[in-house]
């Protein structure tokens, strides 16, 4: 590893070097921006002994552990009924709240990227605020205002109406953590591209929604689905908010996460992990898709700089 | 009509009612009007009994752990992260690109399957636990390497862009003018990266502060000792202490929007040193 990455230097910028003290030196100068070979094997061993330790580790661990006892017990735990009533719960809760949240992302990007308006800056912090909440807290104030003690439980309750320990509640904490996902990839892109083409859609004749459709979304569609594709990572594996909202009744407000939280605690660590490889699985999913995503970003909008 | 009024100039496009609208009723729904039943559920409660949930010796020792655990995590992140960001932007070496991507993992995986794989690896008969001479797993220790692993991609996903936008030129004209790589790192770089790598430290912090999903399971939750301000949250919850267990979040949502604030400004700072280049 160390003399491929030795070799592999210049490709680096290069900083220029003065050509005739090169050749008559033994060895070349040291690049004036580069360090000596020993620190860059240093450095590039401690990152990766880091990143070794905290990522790469307890990935191969999550697929390790859950093939540990055989294909077979694989298969039975990711088969089991409360298993697929859990994966439904979870694919439920995901196809409405990541749709909930597009519509939000879109709304409030068009508001403040493309208009100057009083209280704009409070609206972007306030956007934001859900990333700054526990998990925990986030399920917690759900349960004030819909649980039986809450502001809404005796009406609720009058009208046979559940919305904690049932799917609703699952949904509107899942729907909080990811709220600003998509809407902090537009804002930002649409800011940077200005209002100059829907200005001149809108001159020759074009209505709102034709603008829409065919100017705006298109141009940011990439930073739509990185939105998209952080939002569902996050609404399949949300866990704090979710366990305090479910009531973890089996085969009914399980979602995937929680359902390996109980398999976990019911010292059925392979059945526990077989799952857990699903969603690690789908995290990896996630980071091919986002890395493609991510290139295909680069070259629609280069840096500005 | 109130658009006119909170325009600040005039425009041609269509729909800003409309979006505004949308935007702000979705965003009172789902989260201004819940948060607010924090406050307002805590309202009811006299300041005495408050104040003496709230510094509980239990909750207080929760309190400390939470904050200590997630500096000590963040702190971490901000010295590996800066090696990590710089040796990606700075070194070639095989399957970077692959490294690269893998940064973002702590985001991707869920953090339960994250809180159960540490807790089995760093358990005492665990891929890496089995070499270490003292336990990882279920104690304060745990909780550490948790926090770690979630606030990994802050720092790194924070300071790798401003490493990227960084002109080479200043580190030549620095060694032109006979500074030596370590007096242009002290002198040059690290200042130019100081606002991101705080902004980096300050967000993996503050994630932490609130984690819930990996730390439960590695930490052991002994009360007084390896128990997290959010999992007492959990437990009074459960005991249906409703008042109790807001009276903590309120202390921890006021924890958190400080911090919030403290981030805002160091990015604004950020935005004027990069500015000034």
């Amino acid at each position: 590893m160390p003399r491929s990455s030795e070799l592999a230097l210049p490709a680096s910028p290069a900083p220029v070097t003065p050509a005739g003290t090169a050749a008559a030196a033994p060895r070349p100068p040291a690049p004036v921006t580069g360090e000596p070979a020993w620190v860059r094997r240093l450095l590039i061993g401690l990152a990766l002994g880091f990143m070794a330790l905290f990522l790469f580790v307890p990935l191969a661990a999550v697929f390790h552990e859950a093939l540990k006892k055989g294909v077979d017990v694989y298969l039975a735990a990711i088969t089991e009924p409360d298993a697929l009533a859990a994966l439904r719960l979870t694919l439920i809760s995901a196809a409405i709240c990541v749709p909930l949240n597009l519509a939000f992302g879109v709304a409030a990007a068009w508001a403040i990227a493309k208009f100057d308006f009083r209280g704009r800056n409070l609206l972007l912090t306030l956007i934001d605020l859900p990333f700054s909440v526990s998990p925990v807290i986030a399920g917690l104030i759900y349960v004030l205002v819909f649980g039986l003690q809450g502001w809404l439980g005796p009406w609720l309750q009058a009208h046979d109406i559940k919305i904690i320990f049932a799917v609703p509640g699952i949904v509107l904490a899942t729907t909080f953590v990811t709220f600003p996902f998509i809407a902090r990839e537009l804002i930002p892109l649409m800011q940077a591209q200005g209002v100059e083409q829907e200005e001149a859609a809108r001159v020759l004749g074009a209505s709102g929604w034709q603008i829409l459709w065919r100017v705006t979304l298109p141009n940011v569609r990439w930073a739509l689905l990185y939105g998209v594709i952080l939002c569902n990572a996050r609404a399949f594996g949300e866990f704090g908010a979710v366990s305090v909202v479910s009531g973890h009744i089996r085969g009914m407000t399980n979602t995937l996460p929680l359902h390996v939280e109980i398999l976990y605690n019911e010292y059925q660590g392979a059945a526990a992990f077989a799952v857990a490889s699903l969603l690690a699985g789908l995290a990896l999913v996630t980071l091919v898709l986002k890395y493609i995503v991510e290139q295909r970003l680069q070259q629609a909008n280069p840096a500005p700089r | 009509m109130i658009s006119r009024l909170l325009l600040r100039r005039h425009t041609v496009l269509p729909g800003f009612g409309l979006a505004l609208g949308m935007a702000v009723a979705y965003l009172c729904l789902i989260v201004l009007v819940p948060l607010s039943a924090a406050f307002l559920k805590t309202a009811t409660m006299t300041w005495p009994a408050f104040w003496d949930t709230v510094t509980a010796p239990r909750v207080l020792a929760s309190f400390k752990l939470t904050f200590l655990a997630s500096l000590a995590g963040a702190a971490t992140n901000a010295v590996f992260g800066l090696i990590v960001a710089w040796v990606l932007v700075r070194y070639e070496f095989p399957f970077k690109r692959v490294v690269d991507a893998m940064v973002d993992l702590p985001f991707a995986l869920p953090t339960a399957v994250a809180g159960i794989t540490l807790a089995t690896i760093y358990s005492q008969q665990g891929w890496l636990g089995q070499w270490l001479p003292f336990q990882v797993a279920f104690t304060p220790l745990g909780i550490f390497v948790a926090l770690t692993f979630i606030g990994l991609p802050f720092v790194v996903r924070t300071v790798q862009p401003v490493l990227e936008d960084l002109s080479r030129e200043l580190e030549e004209v620095a060694a032109t003018l006979g500074a030596s790589r370590l007096q242009t790192l002290g002198r040059i770089i690290l200042p130019l990266l100081g606002p991101a790598l705080l902004t980096g430290f300050a967000l993996a912090f503050a994630r932490a502060l609130g984690e819930y999903g990996s730390v439960i399971f590695i930490a052991g939750n002994m009360p007084m000792i390896s128990e997290i301000t959010a999992l007492l949250i959990v437990i009074k919850l459960e005991q249906y202490d409703y008042a109790g267990a807001t009276a903590i979040a309120v202390v921890m949502l006021l924890m958190s929007f400080m911090l919030l604030l403290a981030i805002n400004a160091a990015q604004a700072w950020a935005r004027r040193r990069q500015g000034g280049l």
